[in-house]
């Protein structure tokens, strides 16, 4: 961001809202609504709580048990839907209603199925972070250049060797964007998720301050899984800042 | 100059190291790419398959490379029939085909690596291939770091480094520029010389075709049939400037632009 020939870093326009989320929590517009300073005091308090502990944990646990089922699955139905005709027009028009349905409404389905528990936090991750990461993979091995297949076969690789050593790494850029995505959405999806199974986990202390109308507590919650979100997603950003130089220059 | 026989009856493995019999070629129903070729390709020499565009030519040659099916015909290499790629047979490839995340080493080796050759082993041989076409100093660069010429060369690195008997060249010279056409040309004759290798090579530029090549085969477009096949005996002897400036290699030159301009309308 550049303003009056002054190179201003990204970060400033937060420090803006920030202010005037402290001026508004100050003025007492809404009960709901804390000062900053108080939602980050208690965040500090929050941190140091066992209950805290292992509602995280145990969120984190769901969440990372659900990307990884999310990226292998989503991988493997975009490479198959990208490589065999038969398996595209079986699977897209599937995955594609599935990528932009209102999953939020099936949280509710998916808890009479599958519980009051981790199970049903694992499905809807799963559930919001596959369908695009198999989209995005598809897009990937679309865009593959038959050149490069050819070279692989002339060369006498195996299906196994053609899969791994070529088609897998060509198609990388657009898997990292597809997982990052994905995990957005899945960062979504437990909150809302939590927020209606609610007797588990995070979404336990989400229910348990706003019922108590700790609204501090409760905004700090929501400042953790921001910083939690974004984190995750700058650490793929970074990966896929690794493979960029390729990404352009494929031919 | 002189006009070559029809391909013979019986294979002749000491003569011809590639054979193509009444190959033909259908793309779906309607799109006849090739009708009934039958072609011999003497070893150790470099025919070019010379046509306008849509004369089936890369067709053909991904057909002897066993990546294309052909719809009838058999392809022999060796006098062996073959379907499918094989060890023997090397492509280089009209956009290159590199990997783009592998250094110029490990692309100049990926074709020893596929075949599982130790690491060091393949290095080794990988970088005599890199110096001999002339890109020492540039193995740890990756493909975007280099010029289209010196990517083909990379290219043709990798060919030669997996020591197939027949180099199969798809129009290699096409992405790259004039000058770096020129110079390319010369060294991959020199190469040639070295390496003994049999070429079969694609192009659509006649000067090019009769600047390389031993045999010249003149394809007809839609459906691909051989029109006719020239050798134009080119003293190659002297300098690269000279020959471009010969008689002979002249009116090959001219002679076949007649040729082809038939078809041109």
């Amino acid at each position: 961001m550049v303003i009056y020939g002054y190179k201003i870093p990204a970060v400033f326009s937060l420090l803006i809202w920030a202010a005037l989320w402290e001026i508004a929590g100050q003025l007492e517009l809404a009960f709901i609504f804390p000062p900053l300073s108080e939602a980050i005091y208690a965040l500090g308090g929050l941190l140091q709580r066992p209950s805290f502990h292992s509602a995280a944990l145990q969120s984190l646990e769901s969440f990372t048990i659900g990307m990884i089922i999310a990226i292998v699955g989503g991988v493997a139905i975009g490479f198959l839907m990208g490589r065999f005709k038969v398996a595209d027009d079986v699977l897209g028009m599937w995955v594609n209603i599935m990528a932009s349905a209102p999953l939020s409404s099936l949280v509710p389905v998916l808890m009479l199925l599958f519980g009051l528990g981790q199970l049903t936090i694992i499905v809807t991750v799963v559930l919001f972070a596959i369908w695009i990461i198999a989209l995005d993979t598809y897009a990937g091995v679309r865009d593959i250049s038959p050149s490069l297949d050819e070279m692989g076969r002339s060369f006498g690789a195996s299906r196994w060797q053609l899969l791994s050593k070529i088609l897998f790494w060509a198609a990388l850029p657009e898997i990292l964007a597809g997982i990052r995505m994905g995990l957005i959405r899945a960062v979504k999806g437990i909150v809302i998720g939590q927020l209606l199974v609610s007797v588990v986990a995070l979404g336990r202390l989400f229910r348990t301050f706003s019922d108590n109308f700790q609204f501090e507590q409760f905004w700090a919650l929501t400042l953790i899984l921001f910083v939690f979100a974004l984190g995750f997603s700058a650490l793929i950003g970074w990966f896929e800042h690794k493979v960029e130089y390729y990404a352009g220059t494929r031919i | 100059m002189a006009l070559a026989m029809e391909a013979p009856d019986q294979t002749d493995t000491a003569d011809h190291i590639v054979e193509v019999r009444s190959i033909t070629k259908f793309y779906g129903s309607d799109v006849h790419a090739l009708d009934s070729v039958d072609l011999a390709f003497p070893t150790g020499q470099m025919t070019t398959l010379l046509g306008p565009s849509g004369c089936g030519k890369t067709t053909l040659l991904k057909i002897i490379a066993g990546l294309l099916e052909p719809t009838s015909g058999d392809v022999f290499v060796k006098g062996k029939k073959v379907s499918g790629p094989g060890p023997e047979r090397a492509f280089v490839f009209q956009d290159f085909a590199l990997l783009p995340w592998a250094t110029a080493l490990r692309n100049v080796a990926f074709g020893l690596e596929l075949r599982g050759d130790d690491r060091s082993e393949r290095e080794e041989r990988a970088r005599h291939y890199i110096s001999e076409v002339g890109l020492s100093g540039f193995e740890d660069k990756y493909p975007h770091e280099l010029s289209g010429g010196m990517r083909q060369r990379v290219g043709l690195a990798r060919a030669l480094a997996v020591d197939a008997d027949v180099l199969l060249m798809d129009e290699p010279f096409s992405a790259v520029d004039e000058q770096t056409r020129r110079k390319f040309q010369e060294d991959l004759l020199h190469l040639l010389g070295v390496e003994k290798k049999s070429v079969i090579f694609v192009t659509h530029s006649i000067e090019e075709a009769v600047y390389v090549s031993d045999q010249i085969v003149l394809l007809s477009p839609r459906p691909g049939r051989i029109h006719s096949i020239i050798r134009p005996e080119i003293d190659r002897s002297v300098s690269p400037d000279d020959i471009r400036r010969e008689k002979n290699y002249l009116d090959t030159v001219e002679e076949i632009w007649v040729e082809l301009r038939k078809y041109l309308d």
